[in-house]
């Protein structure tokens, strides 16, 4: 018999929500199936893969290992909530650019762990970049055109006039 | 790019369909690094994946799987299951009792099992709830007597013990497929060498490992339609399963192919998954959706087969190949599948980088009781290209030649046919070896680092799309069509499936490129059997090939359509009417001209709509002989690789710091895809080289031993090396506006690369797949010990090999058939 449902009231992109569902559901399972919220995936329900990444006050967390009830009164972000209005989030802008989205399977989690990477450290190495993103895979770009539209959004976030390498897009000559 | 050429490409190309009428020079779109079509969608998290579909009245699908690997079905009680509340439907085999497969030669598959299973997780029954939960509950509730029978967890236990037989047909025993071919007398090739030798490898079978899980929904119309939605690969071809198996007419049928989370090759084969949920539909008139666990879909498989190798080689001298006679065994899982296609692939692609006059190919595909393998990127050529890559670095030592210098000097011709019949046309990997050689600093390096780190080259190549359909019929492989709108828009509706590759930017950038318009003005529809015209599929590297001509064709006659009305209009000879940036105009006097959009309304005034259909066949492949319709393709890709490693020789761990890949792409389309598509190659590869396994448990009911995307170990952000990639031009005339494939090919030399490299580090040869800790540890320890300093396969075992199929290779005369048939086969064939 399906479970009474529980209500809680939270923030989500920026918007105060109130919603009810089965308590023992997930975040990503509320997120998914009671917001409509279809931007969050899933890969293995199990806390393996990340791709069900998103931000709870800021900090990434796999939606798939906490529980819709732990979120009452909290902060989440998903990927929708990441363009500003009609216009693309640097980091979204970056991926799209560089081809750092393949599949697209697996970039919300990327976009959304590399938001919080910059928040607190806007001008990250590539080692920095390489150890915020080691819980998400992506079988599509061998991230490397990642890490490159990571720096290059950090780039533009410091205000620098950043364009892709040549090589970035063209190969080496 | 510096080393580009200047020359026009023009006077290269033949007449007939999909050429280009325009040299490089004058492309606008093509060759750019254009952002995707649907790169919004997919960085907003909008683009829409099969699991996200959501109807209203929804039903959920769950799978009852095997527990067993082998076993009969006694009896299969689902009453509690129906009775529980909330459960609308149970099927089980006897409801869907026609088989399937994706070949028409091995139609073995159920949708769910119908007397006997055949791996643990074969689907057994299915049951439609109102919710997963209830589905799930449901599945505990039905009660399924089975009758264990012997299970065979590996090829050579398949082969060595025909009984009890897995399947009902078989070439012999388990053995699902027998392959005997020899071009030339290669025991003559022998007896010319100055040198002979002989090594046995084995590539462990690995997955494709998708992000997303497949899923798929159905809805049935009371009128009678039925739609599906699925993330596959091939939508035509599960249009025909479906129709086969549920026996209504394909008319009634809509495929939509979602946009993939990744395929790999993975879902490319009609699955029980899809049959059930359409026939949960149209019983219980509901739509429903099925989306499986990561564990099932590691059930589903289809990947990389486990293959045993032994490969012969005769050499002179200098390196050049007398004959070569490659064996090889593969271990097919409990069904067909691609399998048969597999198997010949396995020794199809040997001939086309290194000239081999003489050539033998033995290959066996065995039935066992695990997942069924398939199709994973490459298709069946990494397992034999590791083999050929590793065996030729030995033979350069022996030779006391430099690797590079000994590929160098013996490249198969370009514009050429191969012992076994394959027309190689354009052949770039000389320039591919020179790039990685000079980029690496190979001469600098190769044989003189320090101990433990270690430098290796290989180097591969690969089809630009399968010569032959994969059920033979006369047709196109790929179709395109074009609605021109009187607003200057352009739709291009298309067949072909967007798993990431970027295949719906190829539509665009090349409609674009043609009609010289914004590629922003042009709408892509594909992967719909309603609204699009066939493609095959996204497999064997076919797309940008043969959408991409099929995308010319459509879009130059819609311009030779479009041409006259303005042409009239401005009063100019047709012939002098020229397409681009969004107008359209006299060529000599550019300034005379309409927007498109014009154009396109004086057309549709005098013609009525306008809309434009195109379509592309590859060429007649030159065998003729049985087998012969695995390894042609239009055009054939070429890369290689350096790999650097650190090995450390206490623990056996292999790091992999840098990769140099060079790919002959032969021209590219879109920059930013072809760079993914290489680096995602050399990803993939790495995994394979180093970590990559389908391990199962023999021992213990030939379980998997790690179903899940933490132990199945693939390289993470901290695994996955630097890659410094070239892109190599060598316009092919079969491809648009020259382009070969660039999406499997660089994955093939990755593994031999890391191999070779681990030998000049510390003088072990590991002639298996992965090279992991362990096996790079027993080997050192042997080498310590004054053994055999190598970890690998040590027998290969006998197999009843059928009497040769022989075709003389083109120098010895003949036309590509066999000059005997097969005779005196002893074991039965069926269909």
């Amino acid at each position: 018999m399906p479970d009474a449902k529980a209500k809680i009231a939270l923030d989500v992109n920026g918007e105060p929500i109130e919603v009810a569902f089965a308590p023992h559901k997930t975040l990503l399972e509320v997120l998914r199936e009671d917001l409509g919220l279809t931007g969050t995936k899933h890969g293995c329900e199990l806390g393996e893969c990340g791709t069900c990444t998103v931000l709870i006050d800021g900090t990434p967390v796999l939606s798939c290992l906490v529980l819709g009830l732990a979120c009452a009164g909290r902060r989440v972000k998903t990927v929708e909530g990441m363009a500003d209005g009609g216009v693309l989030h640097p980091l979204q802008e970056a991926f799209a650019e560089l081809g750092a989205a393949q599949c697209g399977y697996c970039t919300p989690a990327f976009l959304l762990t590399a938001d919080a990477l910059l928040a607190e450290t806007p001008r990250p190495a590539r080692e920095q970049i390489k150890e915020a993103l080691a819980g998400n895979l992506c079988r599509c770009t061998g991230y490397l055109k990642i890490y490159e539209a990571v720096e290059l959004a950090a780039a533009r976030m410091r205000g620098e006039n950043a364009k892709p390498a040549r090589e970035t897009l063209y190969g080496q000559p | 790019m510096g080393s580009r050429k200047k020359k026009k490409t023009t006077e290269r190309r033949k007449d007939g369909t999909g050429m280009q009428r325009q040299g490089r020079s004058e492309c606008r779109v093509v060759g750019t690094a254009l952002r995707k079509v649907d790169a919004t969608a997919k960085v907003t998290g909008a683009t829409r994946f099969a699991d996200d579909l959501s109807l209203p009245r929804m039903l959920y699908a769950k799978l009852l799987r095997s527990p067993h690997p082998h076993a009969r079905i006694i009896v299969i009680d689902a009453s509690k299951a129906r009775a529980l509340p909330g459960v609308k439907a149970v099927l089980t085999g006897t409801d869907l009792p026609i088989p399937f497969g994706i070949l028409p030669v091995s139609q073995d598959e159920h949708a769910l099992a119908l007397d006997k299973v055949r791996f643990v997780g074969d689907p057994v029954a299915a049951v439609a709830a109102t919710s997963e939960e209830i589905a799930t509950a449901a599945l505990d509730l039905i009660d399924v007597q089975y009758e264990p029978l012997r299970a065979f967890p590996d090829a050579i236990d398949a082969v060595e013990h025909p009984d009890p037989s897995i399947h009902d047909y078989a070439d012999a025993g388990n053995i699902h497929k027998l392959i005997d071919l020899e071009f030339g007398d290669v025991d003559a090739g022998f007896r010319e060498a100055d040198l002979v030798r002989e090594d046995l490898f084995f590539f462990e079978g690995n997955t494709h490992l998708p992000m997303e899980q497949h899923a798929a929904a159905a809805d049935w119309s009371p009128g009678g339609r039925l739609t599906v939605w699925s993330s596959t690969q091939t939508p035509h071809y599960v249009h025909r399963a479906l129709a086969k198996v549920l026996e209504l007419p394909a008319a009634r049928i809509r495929v939509i192919a979602c946009p993939n989370g990744g395929g790999f090759g993975g879902k490319s084969d009609p699955f029980s998954h899809e049959i059930v949920v359409a026939k949960l539909a149209v019983l219980t008139g509901r739509p429903i959706k099925i989306t499986l666990t990561r564990e099932e879909v590691f059930y589903c498989h289809r990947g990389r087969h486990p293959t045993l190798m032994w490969v012969k080689t005769g050499v002179k001298k200098d390196g050049a190949i007398t004959g070569m006679h490659f064996k090889s065994l593969l271990d097919g899982g409990g069904y067909g599948s691609y399998g048969v296609a597999s198997t010949y692939y396995t020794g199809a692609l040997q001939t086309v980088t290194y000239p081999i006059p003489r050539y033998k190919f033995q290959g066996a595909r065995a039935f066992t009781n695990k997942p069924p393998c398939g199709p994973k990127r490459g298709h069946g050529t990494p397992q034999p290209r590791f083999a050929l890559e590793v065996h030729l670095d030995k033979v350069a030592e022996q030779l006391g030649m430099d690797p590079a210098e000994l590929r160098l000097r013996h490249l198969v011709p370009p514009n050429s046919l191969t012992a076994n019949w394959l027309r190689v046309g354009t052949m770039g990997l000389g320039r591919c070896i020179e790039k990685v050689v000079a980029g690496s600093e190979w001469k600098r390096r190769f044989k003189k680092l320090p101990h433990g780190q270690g430098i290796g080259l290989a180097c591969s190549s690969y089809i630009t799309g399968a010569g032959l359909p994969i059920y033979w019929n006369a047709m196109p492989h790929s179709g395109v069509q074009l609605k021109c709108d009187r607003g200057g828009g352009v739709t291009v509706f298309c067949g072909s499936t967007e798993i990431g590759q970027g295949s719906d930017s190829i539509l665009a950038m090349i409609v674009a490129e043609v009609l010289g318009i914004d590629p922003g003005h042009i709408a892509v529809v594909t992967g719909d059997t309603d609204l699009t015209p066939v493609d095959l599929g996204s497999y064997s590297s076919r797309v940008t090939l043969m959408t991409g001509n099929a995308a010319i064709q459509a879009a130059e006659r819609a311009r030779d359509l479009i041409a006259p009305h303005a042409a009239r209009k401005l009063e100019v000879p047709a012939e002098r009417i020229v397409f681009a940036d969004g107008r359209v105009f006299d060529v000599e006097q550019p300034e005379h001209g309409l927007g498109f959009a014009e154009a396109v309304q004086l057309a549709e005034a005098a013609e009525g709509t306008v809309g434009t259909v195109g379509s592309y066949t590859p060429p007649r492949s030159a065998g003729r002989y049985r087998g012969s319709g695995v390894g042609p393709s239009p055009a054939y890709s070429y890369s290689a690789c350096v790999a650097l490693v650190d090995v450390d020789p206490a623990t056996g761990i292999v790091r992999v710091p840098k990769i140099w890949i060079a790919h002959d792409v032969g021209r590219v389309i879109n920059a930013a895809s072809v760079m993914g598509q290489i680096e995602g190659s050399v990803y993939m590869g790495l995994g394979e080289a180093l970590m990559e396994e389908m391990a199962y448990r023999g021992n213990r009911n030939v379980v998997h031993k790690i179903p899940s995307l933490l132990e199945y170990k693939s390289p993470t952000t901290l695994e996955m090396c630097d890659v410094v990639t070239y892109v190599v031009e060598d316009p092919d005339p079969n491809g648009p506006f020259g382009a070969k494939e660039c999406g499997q090919g660089p994955l093939l030399p990755v593994p031999p690369a890391v191999a070779n490299a681990v030998y000049d580090a510390v003088g072990v040869r590991i002639d298996e797949v992965p090279i992991t800790p362990e096996k790079v540890f027993k080997a050192l320890r042997r080498k310590d010990k004054g053994e055999e300093p190598r970890f690998g396969p040590t027998r290969f075992p006998e197999i009843p090999w059928p009497e040769p199929t022989r075709v003389p290779p083109p120098w010895e005369g003949g036309d590509g058939t066999a000059v005997e048939q097969s005779v005196g086969r002893t074991v039965a064939r069926h269909a």
